[in-house]
């Protein structure tokens, strides 16, 4: 079994990015909740743990790696993907023109 | 095409409320009133509750566009419901198996002396580990050409995909595509390595040449992030797909 330190730490961080993820309501979301009850139900501590509880501990892991991973990447799309999408009004006040005010719209 | 098959890159989210019922066929995703479909059309349904909770998860963290490209879950459900590249069983148990001969963890350098050093420290432990649990021969070479495989390793990795449902064996297949590697898949889905490490092992050669000569920072991480992001995705599908409770569903006898 990988080496995945403590269960109740990657609980904790698991409940923190389904937080982020989920907004105000996040108590109410089914992750939440199901992630939860699957921990309180296999009783996952800190002590040597039987199979099924490492099994959902590397579960826990996973899918908080997979939260985790497309917050930062979806962080990074915005920084260098997003910006530099300006309106036409905006490029030209740039280079100081104003757009030209069509009677009746554009041609 | 492979390009036909992919949605737009982004829409407004236009759903305020998400929530998962059980049909049938098993659990579907409900955007207000409209039952999810697939690109193709098809009721999207999956045949474990684990996993639905996970997309709806995908699809209610959606701000004001819907971000597809971020949604790795659904994409894979979306694959295994669709199957765009009509392949059967056989056929992706072969394409996993194929890997095995460019597997990245087989395929050694020579020079530099540092890299040569860092893949045998990194990568002999990983062969090692699968050559036992699996009682094979598999080696490394730095030939060109790769190692050379034993057909008996091969009907190894062919007899124990087999075992796997075809939803599991897509998920499977993504990693192995994912990683370029047979070896550091079977290894993270057996829970010997964590997602974390297989990404590492998998981009050893790209740490390693961006610990000596710098990077674009941005699209180091970038590239990271992403393949951690797929590989987790994959990994997690695998094992809902998998366990016990989940393999009874209809929707996986196959």
């Amino acid at each position: 079994m990988a080496a995945l330190g403590a269960p109740l730490r990657t609980l904790r961080a698991l409940l923190r990015e389904l937080r982020h993820a989920a907004g105000r309501s996040y108590r109410d979301s089914p992750a939440y909740r199901h992630v939860l009850a699957a921990f309180r139900a296999h009783r996952v501590r800190a002590e040597k743990l039987c199979r099924a509880q490492q099994e959902l501990h590397f579960q826990a892991a996973t899918y908080l790696c997979l939260l985790r991973s497309v917050r930062e990447h979806e962080a990074l799309h915005r920084e260098y993907h997003g910006k530099g999408e300006r309106s036409a009004q905006e490029v030209a006040g740039l280079v100081g023109f104003r757009l030209p005010q069509q009677p009746g719209g554009k041609g | 095409g492979r390009r036909a098959y992919a949605p737009p890159a982004e829409r407004k989210r236009f759903y305020q409320n998400v929530s998962i019922s059980q049909g049938e066929g098993g659990f579907e995703i409900n955007l207000d009133h409209r039952k999810l479909k697939t690109p193709q059309a098809k009721l999207f349904t999956v045949p474990s509750e684990a996993l639905a909770i996970a997309v709806a998860t995908e699809w209610d963290s959606q701000k004001d566009t819907i971000k597809f490209y971020t949604m790795h879950l659904t994409t894979l459900c979306n694959t295994a419901l669709d199957n765009p590249t009509q392949r059967n069983k056989t056929q992706l148990i072969r394409a996993a198996v194929k890997f095995l001969e460019t597997d990245t963890v087989c395929y050694r350098v020579e020079e530099p002396p540092a890299l040569a050093e860092l893949q045998k420290n990194e990568w002999d432990p990983v062969v090692a580990w699968a050559e036992k649990r699996y009682n094979v021969t598999i080696g490394s070479s730095t030939s060109i050409l790769g190692p050379n495989i034993p057909a008996s390793t091969k009907e190894t990795f062919v007899s124990h995909l087999a075992s796997y449902n075809m939803w599991a064996l897509q998920g499977i297949e993504f990693v192995i595509t994912q990683l370029k590697s047979l070896i550091l898949s079977m290894s993270l889905i057996d829970r010997h390595i964590t997602v974390e490490k297989a990404v590492l092992l998998s981009r050893l050669e790209e740490e390693y040449q961006i610990r000596r000569w710098g990077n674009v920072e941005w699209a180091h991480d970038y590239d990271l992030c992403e393949l951690r992001a797929r590989t987790a995705a994959g990994t997690l599908f695998v094992h809902l797909c998998s366990e016990s409770s989940t393999v009874k569903h209809k929707l996986l006898q196959d």
